[in-house]
Formats: structure tokens, C-alpha cells, sequence
């Protein structure tokens, strides 16, 4: 087939693409933006099936087969509480793709004839490299983020003191390597060794990074598997690679740059450092002793039902006790009740961006319900009770007060603001920041311990008798 | 050369575009915008395709690793497209 023809198609392919992501800016297009989306692929792919560089088809049959039953079976079976674990899998896959399409082409090239000399050759050599480099940290690195998230593997931080060192010998080695292919392309030892440093600086990036810090990682790989595939697309001189890629790119970016707006760090920071210093350490005991409060369902019941406008503040513990149907029905029984009730989203909430307005959607609660911080943090004081499920510091008053805090500048939902603060946790270990809480030991606040999701569907069944 | 420069233009350019789209997408969507490009990444497959059908000149590890770019970017592909559409069917419900 012509090659300018082929071109044109990949061309209509973009514009599918351009047009999905536009459809995802509402609700009320996403669906159809996505299904352009697919179409868009699905002309890509029958275009490059019909174009003659194409000879031998028993290994794509295959491939297509696995692949398909695989990513089908996945994303029909999975549970909503396991995205973040399915994005990690997909971020991977997309840079072992890139990885295993690099390689292939190298190996290719090479077996005959090799790559020609002087600027383009070099260029071209670089193009592979690139993308061998960028695809397999991205493949090993999302293997790591996926053991943490299905807690094979401690979902902590994990490594030593001199981690970032580590990191920093094995990038620079990788860049070598890079270097050295490009004016000697026909090395396979040294192409070999790519790989092997790559894929280990993957593992070790993300190996010290854990718990809340999880967004950060999960949007940054997004990202890197979008630019590896546009990579992919210089080597194969595709234009549809290359946009997409950079749109993937783009798109994963831009998440990883409000994740770290929202916990007020910088990306840096998140990758090679720990959390900051306190001035001093801070005596939990000195915070809670003797102010901590605790109450049963039946009196949150109690204050619930005269309340007028509540609001709930879901966090990570929310998945992790797959309370979200129960808080749906205790947020029913409170409308029913003539109660306004509003769900407080934390931009870091949970273990992916999204996470907690997913589990949400999936208990039926409607998008409109689900407000950002910045809307609703003003309403707090106009709230009569707040209640606190599975979330910590992302409430935590130390982040606006304290400046001697670790966590000072991080923006947080003001729960301590209204009237009355619920806090619906297992006991009063600190979260992620590893910080003793002052909301929890509050004149206004009431902790009631015990699994999440226990604890709301006893508070719904005393408001209902009640 | 004149190549490499036209593509490196379309590159920079997808990247401005995406900052201006991405940034329309409300918070709620991150998750789906997460997998939703995930799925489009997996336009990798093209390129796998071109290199796992490349014929019998090429030696069996060159097929293997075809192969396995095949398998990888189709479970993106499907897996990405379908995980969205269940996603989004969630949001639509209510509406």
C-alpha cells in the first residue's frame, strides 16, 4: 500500500485520539470519548495489518490471542478497590511493549547490514536506546508498584540509606551505555547491558517509595510509558506513535504535577528523598493524652440525625475496609433524613489519582456529590458534622498550623472546622507522615474505633431505628 | 534529516496539545484518564505488529520479543479499553 495513504490513515487515528481525550473532560462524554478512542485504534491496527511490510502473521495471531484474553479477562474480573494494581499492570505493559518492539528492531537491524553511518545512524541508534532505556524502567519499575499495591511485597518504603546513590551510578551508567551504542551500534554485549541497568534502576527507583507517595509513582509511570512509546514512534518513523505517545505523555505529566501540588512536594523530593525533617520529634502522647474522645454508633447516630449538612471525608482506609457501598447507604438514610450531604475528596486520597471518586462511582454515588478540596474547603464552617473514614493526613491541622511540621504547607481538607468532627478509625496510629494527628484529640471531635465499614453500617442502623 | 526534524516538530506539538486537553479533565476522571491513555498507548501495538510479522529473514529471538510486544500492547489495548468503558459506565449511571 501507498506509504503516504498509510500515513493519512494513522493521521485520522490521531484525530480519534484527540477527540477520546476530549470526551473525558465530562462525565457525560466520557463514554463515547473512550469508544472513539477504540475506534481510532482499531483503524490504526487494520491499516498496519493490510500494509505490505507485514509477510509472516502466525506470531501476531498469537500475540493478539494472549493478549487479548489476558487484558480481557482482567478488566472484566477486576475489583474496583484493585485500580490502582490494574493501572500499575497496564503502566508496565506499555513499557515492555516499547521495550520488546526497541529490541526487536535492533536485532533486526543489525542481522542485516547494520545501521548506516554519520548522523542519521547515529540518531537512529539513539532512537532504540532511548526507548530500550525509558521502557524497561518503566516495565520493571510498574512490576515493583504493583507488588507494593497487592502487598506482595511490603507497600513501605523499602532500601537503604544510600539508595539514591545506587540510582544515581546505575542512571549514569545507562547514559554511558546509550552513548557508547550510538557509535558502536553493532555491540551486543554493551546493548545487553542497557537492558540489565535499565531494568534494575526501575526496581530501585520505586523500591523506596511507598504508601501515600503511591500517586506520585503511578501517574509518573503513566507518563513514561507514553513517552516510550512515542519513542517507539522515532524508531519506526510512525507519526501515530509519536502523538499518541506524547499525548499519553503529556497526560501523565500533568497528574504527577498535581500530585505533588497536592502533598506539597516536589517530584524530586518524592523520588530521591524522604519525607522532611521536623525540627523536633513530636510526642504522640503528649497530643492525645486524656483529650481523645470516644463514642458509640448510637450517639453518632444521634448527633447525625439533627444534623443539616454533612459532609464525609473518604481516605485510603476506605478501600482498604471496602466501605464504599456503606458509606453510600448511611449517605442515602442521611438525604432521607433531609440531611445535605457532600463527600470531601483529597487530591492524594487513596493509592492512584482518582482512586476514591471510582469506589465512590461505583457505590452509586453521583458525581456531582463528590466535591475537590479547594470548593469545599470554605463549607467546612457551615458544616454540622464532619466524618472523618480512613483518611489522616490530609486532615491533619499541623499542615496549616505547625511550621515546624514535616508536612507545614501541605494543602488539607479543613474538617477541623466544623462542628463536629466523626473519625472512624482502627486506633490512633499515625498515617503515612508518620505524625500523631491533633484533630483526633479535638474539644469537637469523637473517634469511633473499629473497621470502617463495620463502624458505618452500625451508625446507618442506629440512625434508621432511631 | 528533514525527517527527524518534522517528527520531532509533530512530537513537541502532541505535548502542548495534551497539557491543553489533560488539564479540562475534572479530578473525578484521573482514574479513567489514567487507564483511558493507557489503552491509547498501547498503539505500540502497531509497531509490534511491523515487528513480530517481519518474516523469516529475521532470527526466532527477533520474533520472541515481537511476540511479546504483541501480547503486552493488545492486553493494554483491550484491557485499557474495556477497564475504562467500565468506569465510565459507572459515572454515567446515575445521570
Amino acid at each position: 500500500m501507498n506509504t503516504n495513504l498509510v500515513d493519512l490513515i494513522y493521521l485520522i487515528s490521531a484525530v480519534f485520539f484527540v477527540l477520546g481525550i476530549k470526551g473525558l473532560t465530562k462525565p457525560k462524554t466520557a463514554v463515547r470519548g473512550n469508544m472513539l478512542s477504540a475506534i481510532g485504534m482499531l483503524i490504526a491496527v487494520v491499516i498496519t495489518l493490510l500494509d505490505k511490510s507485514i509477510v509472516s502473521y502466525e506470531y501476531i495471531i498469537a500475540g493478539v490471542l494472549v493478549g487479548g484474553v489476558v487484558g480481557g479477562l482482567v478488566a472484566t474480573k477486576i475489583q474496583m478497590t484493585s485500580m490502582p494494581q490494574m493501572i500499575a499492570m497496564l503502566n508496565g505493559c506499555g513499557g515492555g511493549a516499547s521495550l520488546g518492539l526497541a529490541a526487536a528492531s535492533y536485532l533486526l537491524t543489525s542481522g542485516s547490514g547494520g545501521y548506516e553511518s554519520g548522523a542519521l545512524g547515529i540518531m537512529a541508534v539513539g532512537f532504540v536506546m532511548i526507548t530500550v532505556l525509558i521502557g524497561s524502567v518503566t516495565l520493571t519499575g510498574s512490576l515493583v508498584a504493583f507488588a507494593k499495591l497487592q502487598e506482595l511485597i511490603s507497600g513501605q518504603s523499602i532500601g537503604f540509606a544510600g539508595i539514591k546513590f545506587l540510582n544515581a551510578a546505575l542512571f549514569i551508567s545507562a547514559i554511558t551505555l546509550l552513548g557508547m551504542l550510538c557509535f558502536d551500534p553493532t555491540n551486543t554485549a554493551l546493548f545487553w547491558a542497557l537492558i540489565a541497568v535499565s531494568c534494575t534502576l526501575g526496581i530501585t527507583i520505586v523500591l523506596p517509595i511507598g504508601g501515600a507517595d503511591m500517586p506520585v509513582v503511578i501517574a509518573l509511570l503513566n507518563s513514561y510509558s507514553g513517552i516510550a512509546a512515542a519513542a517507539a514512534g522515532f524508531i519506526m518513523g510512525n507519526t501515530v506513535l509519536i502523538v499518541s505517545g506524547s499525548l499519553v505523555g503529556a497526560s501523565g505529566l500533568i497528574l504527577t504535577q498535581i500530585m505533588c501540588v497536592a502533598m506539597n512536594r516536589s517530584l524530586t523530593n518524592v523520588l530521591f528523598g524522604v519525607m522532611a525533617e521536623g525540627s523536633e520529634a513530636i510526642d504522640a502522647d503528649e497530643i492525645y493524652a486524656g483529650k481523645v474522645k470516644s463514642a458509640q454508633a448510637e450517639e453518632i447516630a444521634m448527633i447525625l440525625e439533627t444534623a443539616r449538612r454533612v459532609v464525609i471525608v473518604p481516605g485510603f482506609g476506605m478501600a482498604m475496609a471496602q466501605a464504599q457501598h456503606a458509606v453510600r447507604e448511611l449517605s442515602d438514610v442521611l438525604q432521607e433524613n433531609g440531611t445535605e450531604v457532600e463527600f470531601a475528596i483529597h487530591p492524594v486520597a487513596g493509592r492512584m489519582p482518582g482512586h476514591m471518586n471510582v469506589l465512590l462511582a461505583e457505590a452509586e454515588v453521583p458525581y456531582d456529590q463528590l466535591v475537590e478540596m479547594d470548593r469545599i474547603n470554605p463549607t467546612f464552617e457551615q458544616t454540622d458534622v464532619a466524618i472523618v473514614i480512613g483518611a489522616n493526613d490530609v486532615t491533619n491541622p499541623m499542615a496549616r498550623e505547625d511550621k515546624g511540621s514535616p508536612i507545614y504547607g501541605m494543602p488539607i481538607l479543613h474538617v477541623d472546622k466544623a462542628q463536629t468532627v466523626v473519625v472512624i478509625k482502627r486506633s490512633l496510629s499515625p498515617g503515612f507522615a508518620g505524625l500523631p494527628n491533633p484533630l483526633f484529640a479535638m474539644d469537637n471531635t469523637l473517634m469511633v474505633y473499629g473497621d470502617g465499614k463495620k463502624a458505618v453500617v452500625d451508625i446507618t442502623a442506629a440512625l434508621v431505628s432511631a | 534529516m528533514e525527517m527527524i526534524v518534522m517528527q520531532l516538530a509533530l512530537f513537541v506539538l502532541s505535548l502542548f496539545l495534551g497539557v491543553e486537553l489533560i488539564t479540562k479533565v475534572p479530578p473525578t476522571l484521573h482514574t479513567p484518564l489514567m487507564s483511558g491513555t493507557n489503552a491509547i498507548s498501547g498503539i505500540t501495538l502497531v509497531g509490534a505488529l511491523i515487528a513480530a510479522g517481519a518474516g523469516d529473514s529475521a532470527s526466532g529471538l527477533v520474533h520472541g520479543l515481537g511476540f511479546i510486544a504483541v501480547v503486552m500492547a493488545t492486553v493494554n489495548v483491550i484491557g485499557g479499553y474495556l477497564v475504562t468503558n467500565r468506569m465510565l459506565a459507572m459515572f454515567k449511571r446515575k445521570n
